[in-house]
């Protein structure tokens, strides 16, 4: 443990935010703003034939109504090919935006937007994705999960000659993220120039992506997003809102502010996609692995394809000598699917982590001990040993946390009153990713530095991790740290996403740390007496505002002292951390191992999770505080998922009629008993600097499958589609 | 939410004159439904008359007779003294609905006029007789496992949302109103929501411009054996799949009276009185209570994605009896 590093942590930011004091996206007054209100189309699939907006145009406050027939065509590059607005009649998925009233006021815009009215030539929509799997097509490869058919050595043979074998279909139904904020953007042009306040996880390819859409160069585009209201996904791909809100703003000359409703955020971004799994497994009578088959299905629109990278940790996580993976698509008449927490990941495991649980009970073996036999020393598709892997160990303590040893191995021999009582178990894993980073850090000579890079913070605490990080490797109390971002003016940073950010911009604040300490240690060795002649960079360490010899603390000297001695207000810094190259000599990933305990109340086919306990093993834990608030966030959108969430689809319509949250159950306080977190820590010295690793989509991985591993413990029911309603529960 | 005129109301008399003379007016109340369906542009009032003013806040009680003003909020009804005493089942009904944020805003008159939830009826872009009367019903052919599987039409097969109203049912309240010459009358609980037969867009037997004033309740014998059970989606905050409030006047074992009506499962209140005239004069056992419910759910007509909902109606009578039996208020 560091000064700093690895001690408990409250949020830098935990007090502006609960006193108001942090804006959001729509908060952000420009005076002058006008205000649009979107219309949606009410067909899935067609054209518009005719779009009436006189009446509109006509009521109180109205300042224009953009429609296709108005809105400037937007010179977005050719390979752009996500949903744009209002660029044609066409209706490619239901509730697309046809029109945005623009008024004085929301109010008013929002009452205008009732008058639009529009005609279309409709046509039969196809949205039922579970009824055509079968025409599913290979899907593009993935920038992340590679190709999408990979083989090791030969599945199909090894299938054939196991001595044990099972197989099983799984599905999962579309789900949307429901962050608390709506998505939204303030917009304004100065001299040609733009300013743009939006919600993102990625301001930079906000930006790019203005630029090209609006035929400006990038450096006339500003865009800020400083505090977003939780994102998991929806905030990474630039949604169509802050195109049009830019155009707007650029077609009246005046600001303009655009707001989602909750009903509009349905598909106003991106989902995790409907997705149907077939698991083959392969095994000998002693339970070692020998063939793995994993096809998956995901949908995707008809103007791109998402592939959602189901199968991406199939082959990486069991000592399985045969595997084959293969990654199929949909095309549906609806909006394009996005990264939702654990992309892929989380649907993967939730059908390869019940297979192995169901395929425990064939070879009558507990479902951990299962695990442990086939435990991966090195990834077993490329051989490359792991950097660090503390999964067993996670197993171990998670098990010995939980009371699995209590577990009655026959299902239905637990029970208490009404209830039936059962226990789960899966593992977790996501990866140790690193994208190249850049930070600024201003070292003032009143011993406050000033750090930024234009990364973001969704909400698991980077403001307060790089505070944490800074403090640590300049030497310098936190409170006199302020660290900047989501900013375009900032340095550039990777998207928020892929749970890289504190290993990305993390070990950027490092590297920049470093390079102040060597500039600081040359400047104090101009005096011939300082205590520090003769020790290199490696040698002095800079703590409690001084730069001092390690060994050696009391030898040392002021960082102000440094400056002052130099007539410097300030000395600045700009670095760019990239991923070493040894990184490419391991496989880099991160790992859990996550138990609960459900209880069934079987007559009326409620189940609750009434325990959950999480042991992860991710690298260093730079704060323990946020980190038990990701694991545990982890935990809930693992309950979400096994048991409520859904978005429902009316395949006659094309239509999502459950856009709200009162009817698209995210769980609620009273879905989340006790949540328990672990964390095994790894001294990783490939990763990266500061030994991190992914965390925030980790948390979630294993849950859903052990919540239906626990459900089948409990009542012998064995449920394959989520999410498991009393519906589901009743009829298994 | 389209442009309305604003009139803030004095008397109850004088709510429901102004409402009589304009068929596009609503009373606001809480505002927890009314306002929410005006910015889906569901309901398109052109004056909303405003209750808040009105004195119609308080609980009261005369001899065997409690009333309950219309706009007392539906958490100080769930809280009061003498609600929690003579009816717990109304207390837990209430507390089982909405959230605590939602019921602090919500008023007893307008948990009573709240409107179905069925999703087709939320959309404007979707068919729905009760919102567009001729333009079909989006829910008969489509999505509909939150639908009735009771008394329904072919018009429509929506739900009527309320927990509160369920335990009304069951201890046969009584609506007062004042219509718009001032006249007052009461209507017996049991006649107050209506089934949607071949006019859908009326939830309710009132008369336009009617005003509720009160609800009143007679005490009975049945507060120590009484159970809300309410089977949902999740934990919490979430409309009934299928519900059950059940009172039972005990003699010793021998059931003296009983009371069930159901919630989620038809466009009012379901009360089968047929399964209450078998269980009088019965032992309070578990094998008559399974035949009690058997005989409720003989009725039942499924829609496509309910079907789950007749079975699961007879297990939540008879989890809800046994609970009333056991004296459980958990
Ligand atoms: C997200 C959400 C979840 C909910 N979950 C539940 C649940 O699980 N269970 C449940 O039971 N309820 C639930 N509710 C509904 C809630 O109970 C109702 O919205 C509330 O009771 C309505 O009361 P109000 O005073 O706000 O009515 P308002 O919205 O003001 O009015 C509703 C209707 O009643 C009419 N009205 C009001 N007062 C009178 C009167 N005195 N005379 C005649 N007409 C009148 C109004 O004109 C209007 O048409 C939920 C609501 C929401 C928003
Ligand atoms: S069930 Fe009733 S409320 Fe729902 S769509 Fe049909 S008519 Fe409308």
């Amino acid at each position: 443990m560091g000064k700093y590093i690895g001690k408990e942590f409250s949020r830098v930011d935990g007090v502006a935010k609960v006193t108001g004091a942090a804006p959001y996206a729509a908060e952000f007054h420009v005076p002058g703003t006008a205000h649009g209100y979107l219309v949606m189309s009410r067909i899935a699939k067609g054209t518009i034939t005719k779009i009436d907006t006189a009446a509109a145009e006509k009521s109180p406050g109205v300042v224009r109504v953009f429609t296709h027939k108005n809105t400037p065509k937007f010179a977005h590059p050719e390979k752009y090919k996500s949903f744009k607005a209002l660029q044609s009649p066409e209706i490619v998925f239901n509730a697309q935006p046809i029109a945005v009233v623009v008024a004085e006021t929301f109010e008013e815009a929002r009452a205008a937007a009732n008058l639009v009215e529009a005609t279309y030539r409709r046509e039969d929509p196809s949205t039922d994705f579970f009824g055509r799997v079968e025409e599913a097509e290979q899907a593009p490869d993935s920038p992340f999960s590679g190709k999408s058919v990979q083989t090791t050595g030969d599945a199909e043979q090894a299938m054939s000659s196991a001595e044990i074998t099972f197989e099983a279909e799984y599905t999962i139904p579309a789900e949307h993220h429901n962050p608390m904020e709506p998505h939204a953007a303030v917009a304004y042009w100065k001299n040609g120039k733009l300013k743009i306040f939006d919600k993102s996880q990625d301001v930079y390819t906000v930006r790019s992506n203005l630029a090209a859409a609006l035929g400006v160069p990038e450096d006339d585009v500003h865009v800020v997003s400083p505090y977003v209201g939780g994102a998991f996904g929806c905030s990474i791909r630039t949604n169509y809102y802050p195109f049009l809100t830019a155009m707007m703003a650029r077609e009246l000359k005046r600001p303009v502010k655009l707001v989602y409703t909750r009903r509009q955020m349905f598909t106003g971004h991106g989902y995790r996609p409907f997705t149907h799994q077939k698991i083959q497994l392969g095994a000998k009578k002693t339970g070692e692995l020998i063939s793995i088959i994993h096809e998956a299905a995901n949908n995707t629109s008809t103007v791109e394809k998402w592939n959602d990278s189901t199968t991406r940790f199939t082959r990486h996580i069991y000592a399985c000598p045969n595997m084959k993976t293969i990654q199929r698509l949909v095309k549906t008449d609806l909006p394009t699917p996005c990264a939702m927490r654990a992309p892929g990941a989380v649907s993967g495991m939730f059908a390869l982590e019940s297979a192995l649980d169901e395929l425990s009970y064939k070879l009558d073996m507990d479902p951990l001990e299962l695990r442990l036999k086939n435990y991966a020393e090195v990834d077993p598709a490329n051989g490359k040993p792991y950097s660090t892997k503390a999964l067993r160990e996670c197993y171990r303590r998670g098990a010995e946390k939980f009371g699995w040893d209590k577990r009655q191995p026959i299902p239905r021999s637990m029970r208490e009153g009404n209830e039936l009582i059962g226990y789960g178990m899966s593992t977790g894993i996501w990866y140790a990713f690193q994208q190249p980073a850049t930070v600024k850090v201003v070292l003032k000579a009143d011993g406050t530095a000033q750090l930024t890079s234009a990364t973001s913070d969704i909400g698991p605490g980077t403001y307060t991790v790089m505070t944490i990080i800074a403090a640590e490797y300049l030497g310098i109390a936190p409170e006199k740290i302020s660290f900047g971002l989501g900013d375009t003016q900032m340095p550039k940073a990777p998207v928020q996403g892929g749970s890289w950010t504190t290993a990305s911009v993390g070990s950027a604040v490092h590297g920049a740390a470093m390079k102040l300490k060597s500039r600081l240690l040359s400047l104090a060795q101009k005096d011939k007496d300082s205590p520090l002649q003769g020790l290199g960079p490696d040698e002095v360490v800079l703590l409690d505002g001084r730069l001092q010899n390690r060994k050696q603390t009391s030898n040392g000297v002021s960082i102000v002292g440094i400056l002052k001695a130099e007539g410097m207000d300030s000395m600045t810094e700009v670095h760019k951390e990239t991923p070493s190259k040894i990184r490419e000599d391991y496989q880099l990933l991160a790992h859990g191992a996550q138990f609960v305990e459900v209880r069934v109340d079987e007559q009326l086919g409620m189940v609750r999770v009434s325990r959950a306990v999480e042991a992860t093993a991710c690298g260093k834990i730079m704060n323990p505080k946020t980190s038990h608030s990701q694991e545990m966030g982890g935990v809930v959108w693992g309950i979400g998922m096994a048991l409520t969430e859904h978005t429902e689809v009316d395949d006659r319509f094309g239509r999502i009629m459950n856009p709200s949250l009162a009817d698209y159950h995210v769980p609620c306080c009273a879905d989340v008993r006790k949540v328990d977190t672990d964390f095994i820590e790894e001294d990783d010295r490939v990763v990266n600097p500061l030994g991190v690793k992914g965390m925030g989509e980790l948390g979630m991985v294993g849950i859903p499958a052990a919540i239906s591993n626990a459900v089948y413990h409990a009542t012998g029911k064995r449920i394959r589609h989520l999410p498991m309603t009393p519906d589901k529960v009743l009829k298994a | 939410m389209r442009a309305f005129e604003y009139t803030r109301a004095d008397s109850a008399e004088s709510a429901a004159a102004e409402a009589g003379k304009n068929t596009r007016a609503r009373f606001l109340a809480g505002g927890t439904n009314l306002l929410d369906l005006m910015k889906e542009d569901i309901e398109r009032p052109d004056q909303l008359i405003d209750l808040n003013r009105l004195n119609m806040t308080e609980i009261t009680e005369s001899g065997d007779c409690i009333r309950l003003g219309a706009l007392v909020s539906n958490t100080d009804t769930a809280n009061h003294p003498l609600i929690k005493q003579h009816f717990p089942l109304l207390t837990q009904a209430i507390l089982a609905g909405a959230s605590q944020q939602i019921r602090n805003m919500a008023t007893n008159g307008g948990n009573l006029n709240q409107r179905t939830r069925c999703a087709y009826f939320y959309d404007t872009a979707m068919p729905c007789n009760k919102r567009e009367p001729g333009s079909g019903c989006g829910a008969v052919g489509g999505l509909n496992r939150m639908h009735a599987i009771f008394g329904w039409s072919p018009e429509c097969v929506a739900v009527h949302p309320s927990d509160m109203c369920v335990a009304l049912a069951a201890l046969d309240a009584t609506v007062q109103v004042v219509d718009s010459q001032g006249v007052a009358r009461e209507i017996p609980f049991a006649n107050y929501h209506r089934l949607p037969g071949d006019s859908p867009h009326k939830d309710n037997t009132l008369a336009p411009g009617e005003l509720i004033t009160s609800i009143e309740l007679t005490k009975n014998k049945m507060a120590p054996h009484s159970h809300y059970l309410k089977v949902r989606d999740r934990a919490s905050y979430a409309f009934a799949l299928v519900s059950v409030a059940a009172a039972l006047h005990l003699d010793g074992n021998k059931i003296g009276k009983a009371r069930v009506a159901l919630g989620g499962v038809a466009h009012k209140p379901w009360r089968v009185n047929q399964m209450e005239d078998f269980l009088q004069g019965k032992p309070a056992e578990d094998e008559i209570f399974v035949d009690a419910a058997a005989l409720a759910v003989k009725t039942a007509r499924p829609l496509e994605r309910n079907a789950f909902k007749v079975d699961l109606a007879r297990r939540a009578i008879v989890r809800a009896l046994q609970k009333a039996r056991d004296g459980g208020m958990v």
